[in-house]
């Protein structure tokens, strides 16, 4: 009876042996040192298993997938409205310029905490992203006046969209909104920090990405 | 003797920030945006081409992850975001792969056909031990006790996930990843 055993350690292992036969086995554990060596040495496979790392592969393949689903694909047009376009300087700007007023603003509130600091472009190389900050609030001015405008498009047009693309998109706005006010509470709290600039602002252009795309859908609906 | 508890394996979750982000990139790139797309390529490319590379060859990995891809830009429209992208990407990719191995003429049978091949997996040189010689040593177990190793104690499927994808009898499945855990631990502990 004992021989089967040998062959039941990985079922055991894994939690699906029940009942008696689980009895039996434990009780042979107990015993059998061969067993207990044998599991030992599963178990440790399976954690090398679960513990292993994923790996990039050795050379870039976007471009060969790109190549193959036609990338960059088709820029979306909306038809007889303004087309915002923001680069990604602008974005930072604007990124920048609502996270200091938005830190100003906690100053205001607290004036005796410390002043917000103020980014000191470093010397660039060229073609390297410039960010001009805080002279520009225009930026932060006509992103906002972009999402407005977009906001009122799909706002408008929602009727014409069925329900579960209009339940898709709001739930993503949602999800989007979540992660640009975490990304200003972030920037507020480091405003010298690049990183979370950058990515405030790449959270922003996703947002404008994700309503120019529910634009084009009304007005491919009207 | 000290035992730990035994247990089922955990499907590998997506953590839920990326899954945020990736719905919303998922969304835009349904609609055709290519930059989106990009994103979520570069987010999940080292899990797919590792998936790949573990369940077929370091030769056919790089060509099965942009199959993968390119499939995954063509089916965008079939994800609803009831499950993580990352999630449904994973099935996808999988879907892709074993699709392969049945255009490479890897059949059922191999399945059962591999027991001669396992008891030698043992007996060839160990390396030291890392985790790359664990992918070494998966690498090396025959054709079908890989497949139902790494879909089981890597990616945490069960075994009648597993029957099913594969075509197999349960038992079948489980015999096989006993076999190719036996062959790996005596890999490892030399």
């Amino acid at each position: 009876m004992s021989d089967e055993w040998p062959d039941r350690l990985s079922e055991y292992l894994d939690g699906e042996m029940k009942g008696s036969e689980r009895a039996f086995l434990e009780a042979h554990l107990e015993r059998c040192e061969d067993c207990q060596e044998t599991l030992a040495g599963l178990r440790r496979v399976v954690m090398r298993a679960r513990s292993l790392e994923d790996r990039p592969p050795a050379a870039d393949l976007w471009a060969g997938v790109g190549e193959r689903i036609g990338a960059p694909t088709r820029t979306v047009v909306l038809p007889a409205r303004r087309r915002f376009t923001f680069s990604l300087p602008q974005l930072l700007a604007a990124g920048i310029a609502l996270a200091v007023l938005s830190a100003s603003g906690a100053w205001m509130l607290h004036p005796g905490a410390p002043s917000v600091a103020v980014i000191q472009p470093a010397p660039r190389a060229p073609g390297d992203i410039t960010v001009t900050p805080v002279r520009d609030p225009s930026a932060a001015q006509s992103y906002d006046a972009a999402v407005h405008d977009l906001e009122q498009v799909l706002a408008q047009g929602r009727g014409r969209l069925d329900t579960a693309t209009v339940r898709v998109l709001e739930q993503n706005l949602r999800l989007i909104d979540r992660a640009i006010a975490d990304a200003r509470r972030a920037v507020a709290a480091d405003s010298a920090n690049m990183y979370l600039n950058t990515h405030l602002a790449e959270t922003m252009r996703r947002k404008v990405d994700l309503l120019r795309q529910a634009a084009a859908l009304v007005a491919a609906a009207s | 003797m000290t035992r730990t508890r035994p247990g089922p394996v955990k499907l590998r979750q997506d953590p839920s920030p990326k899954s945020d982000s990736d719905a919303v990139d998922a969304t835009l790139a349904a609609s055709g945006d290519a930059h989106a797309f990009e994103r979520l390529y570069r987010g999940h490319i080292a899990r797919i081409h590792s998936l790949a590379r573990r369940m077929l060859s370091d030769d056919e990995a790089d060509e099965a992850a942009q199959d993968v891809f390119v499939r995954a830009w063509e089916k965008l429209g079939t994800f609803r975001g009831e499950a993580a992208f990352g999630t449904w990407l994973h099935r996808l990719a999988i879907n892709v792969i074993l699709g392969r191995r049945e255009r490479r003429g890897i059949q059922r049978q191999r399945y059962l056909e591999d027991n001669g091949v396992l008891e030698t997996v043992a007996g060839r040189r160990p390396a030291p031990e890392t985790s790359m010689d664990m992918e070494t040593a998966i690498a090396q177990l025959p054709d079908g006790a890989r497949q139902i190793f790494v879909l089981h104690d890597v990616e945490g499927y069960r075994h009648e996930e597993i029957a099913e994808m594969l075509g197999l009898a349960t038992g079948t499945s489980k015999s096989q990843l006993h076999r190719a855990r036996m062959a790996l631990r005596q890999h490892l502990d030399r």
